[in-house]
C-alpha cells in the first residue's frame, strides 16, 4: 500500500534508512517541509500524520504504509492561504521564514488539540478543559524554534486565529 | 545511518522471536532510537517494526487500568481516566518533550529510552554503556546532568525520563512477554537497573523480551504532584524531579509515595521516606529529616554536586505544597 501525502499517493522508498522528512522533500517534489536540526529538537520538519503533528525527521518513511500526511503545501497556497498563514503575514510571525512551514503545521494541529480539550504542562487543572492563554500557546509551541526570535508575533498570530474561531 | 534490514511483526510472538536474534532492535515510535541511529550510537542490523501489533488501548481491568505498550504518550496524558484518577502520570508525561514527540513516542519505548549522557551520545568519546570497557568520560568530564545516587565507578549516567518516575510512585507493573509466549510482571521500580559492572544493561529485559503493557493499580487519590526542575521552562530534561502522591487524613500523613527522576540510573524510590512520613503530622522539621535520608549516601563528581541540595529542596517544597504547610 502507498503513503498518501496531501491527498496524492506515493510509493514508499526501497531504502529503509530514508526518513519521512527526506522522503517528502526528495522523493515527492514537496520542498516546503524544512530540515533544521534533523534530530527532533527544532520542529522545522513538523508535519501532520494521521491527524497529529510529528517530527518527520525522527521517523522512517517505510514505517508509514497506508498513512495520511499533510505538509505545508496541503494547508494552503499563495492564492488560498489558510487563516493561520494570513495571520502570520499580518503579524510578521517570521523573518527569514525557514521555521515557518513547521510553525504553521504545528499551530494548525495545536488548535485542533485545544478543540479536543487536550491539557498541556501549562494547564493549571488538567481535569478541566484548557483555555488558550499566551502561556498555553508558548508551552504548546515549545517544539518549534525560531532563531530570528519572532516568538511574540507568532503568539499574536495564533491568538488571533484562535480567538476568531471561538 | 548504517544500513539495516527492516521487518514488520504483527504479533507479539513473532516480534519476540525476531528480536531474540543478535543485532535486532524493536522500533515503535522511534523518536529516541532513530536519533541514536543517526549518531551511530545504535547500529542495529535489523529493525522490527511493532506498529502492526494491535495493542495501543487503555482499558479498565480489575482494580486499575491496563495501558498497551504501543499507546502513545499523548494518548495516556489526555485520557480522562488518567487525568482524574492518576494525575501524577498525566502531569509527568506533559512535563516531558514536546507535543510532536509525545504524539509519536510509545509507552513501551519511553520506558526503554536511553540516557542523554553527553559521552553516551558521542561515539568519539569513551563510554562503558555504549562500548563496555572503553571507560567513562563523564567521571572526569562534563557531568552536570549526571547521577548522585545509584551510580558506579563505571557509569554515572541517569535515566532521563519523566513518565516512568510517576509510574514508580504509583507502583505500576510492567507486563513483559518473551520467547515462547513466556510472560512475567515486574514492578516499574525494578524494571531499570543500576550500572554496577555492567552499565550496558539499562534494564532487566532478557534477549527477545518486549514490554507489552503497563498496569496501573486501583486509584489511590490523595494530592498528586510532579515537580520538575530544568534549565528551560519547557522542552528540557529534568535536572531533578519528584513524583509525589501524598494524602493527609485527620491532620496526619496517611500516604507518602515518592519517586525521583534524573538523579540516578533509574527512577529512584527510597522506602525509608514513606516509613518516616506516614503517621506523622506534616511539619518542616519532618520534611527536612526526610530530605536528609534521601541524600544520605548521595555523591557528586564536582559538576553535579549541586543536585544534592537541589533535590533536597525540591522534595521539601513538594511536600509543603502537597500538605499545604
Amino acid at each position: 500500500m502507498p503513503i498518501v501525502i496531501n491527498s496524492l499517493e506515493y510509493q514508499l522508498p526501497a531504502d529503509p534508512r530514508v526518513s519521512l522528512l527526506d522522503f517528502i522533500r526528495d522523493h515527492t517534489g514537496l520542498p516546503g517541509t524544512k530540515k533544521g536540526c534533523d534530530h527532533g529538537q527544532c520542529g522545522a520538519c513538523t508535519v501532520i500524520l494521521d491527524g497529529v503533528r510529528i517530527n518527520s525527521c525522527l521517523t522512517l518513511a517505510v514505517m508509514h504504509d497506508n498513512c495520511d500526511v499533510i505538509t505545508i503545501e496541503g494547508i494552503g497556497s499563495a492564492e488560498q492561504p489558510s487563516a493561520l498563514q494570513q495571520a502570520f503575514v499580518k503579524h510578521d510571525g517570521f523573518q527569514c521564514g525557514y521555521c515557518t512551514p513547521g510553525q504553521i503545521c504545528s499551530a494548525t494541529a495545536m488548535l485542533a488539540e485545544i478543540a479536543e480539550g487536550w491539557p498541556s504542562d501549562a494547564t493549571q487543572d488538567i481535569g478541566t478543559r484548557p483555555s488558550l492563554s499566551d502561556e498555553e500557546i508558548r508551552e504548546r509551541m515549545s517544539g518549534n524554534l525560531c532563531r530570528c526570535g519572532a516568538y511574540p508575533n507568532i503568539v499574536a498570530a495564533i491568538r488571533e486565529v484562535a480567538d476568531a474561531g471561538q | 545511518m548504517k544500513n539495516f534490514e527492516y521487518a514488520g511483526a504483527d504479533t507479539v510472538e513473532r516480534a519476540t522471536m525476531l528480536c531474540a536474534e543478535n543485532g535486532t532492535k524493536a522500533i515503535a515510535g522511534g523518536t529516541n532510537l532513530i536519533d541514536l541511529m543517526k549518531l551511530q550510537v545504535e547500529t542495529p542490523a535489523r529493525l522490527v517494526d511493532l506498529n502492526s501489533i494491535d495493542d495501543r488501548r487503555i482499558e479498565e481491568e480489575e482494580g486499575g487500568l491496563r495501558i498497551g505498550a504501543l499507546a502513545s504518550n499523548t494518548a495516556v496524558a489526555v485520557d480522562q481516566r488518567i487525568r482524574s484518577d492518576y494525575p501524577v502520570l498525566a502531569k509527568a508525561i506533559l512535563a516531558g518533550a514536546t507535543q510532536q514527540l509525545r504524539n509519536k513516542a510509545s509507552v513501551g519505548g519511553n520506558l526503554g529510552q536511553r540516557t542523554r549522557c553527553f559521552y553516551f551520545t558521542n561515539i568519539d568519546q569513551p563510554c562503558n554503556k555504549r562500548d563496555p570497557g572503553s571507560g567513562c568520560g563523564a567521571l572526569t568530564g562534563v557531568a552536570r546532568i549526571h547521577a548522585i545516587l545509584g551510580a558506579s565507578r563505571h557509569c554515572i549516567a541517569t535515566y532521563p525520563g519523566d513518565m516512568a518516575v510517576a509510574m514508580a510512585a504509583l507502583d505500576a507493573q510492567v507486563e513483559l512477554s518473551g520467547l515462547a509466549n513466556k510472560s512475567r510482571m515486574v514492578a516499574v521500580r525494578d524494571f531499570h537497573r543500576c550500572p554496577g559492572y555492567t552499565p550496558e544493561l539499562d534494564n532487566i529485559l532478557e534477549p527477545g523480551e518486549l514490554v507489552v503493557a503497563v498496569h496501573l493499580p486501583a486509584p489511590v487519590g490523595g494530592t498528586q504532584l510532579y515537580r520538575k526542575v530544568r534549565e528551560r521552562s519547557s522542552y528540557a530534561f529534568a535536572l531533578c524531579s519528584v513524583a509525589a502522591i501524598v494524602d493527609v487524613k485527620r491532620g496526619k500523613i496517611a500516604r507518602a509515595d515518592l519517586a525521583f527522576g534524573s538523579i540516578a540510573p533509574k527512577p529512584w524510590v527510597d522506602q525509608r521516606l514513606t516509613q518516616l512520613l506516614v503517621g506523622e503530622k506534616p511539619n518542616m522539621a519532618l520534611f527536612e529529616k526526610a530530605a536528609d535520608i534521601l541524600v544520605d549516601g548521595a555523591r557528586g563528581v564536582g559538576d553535579n554536586d549541586y543536585k544534592i541540595p537541589l533535590v533536597r529542596r525540591t522534595l521539601i517544597a513538594t511536600l509543603c505544597e502537597a500538605t499545604e504547610i
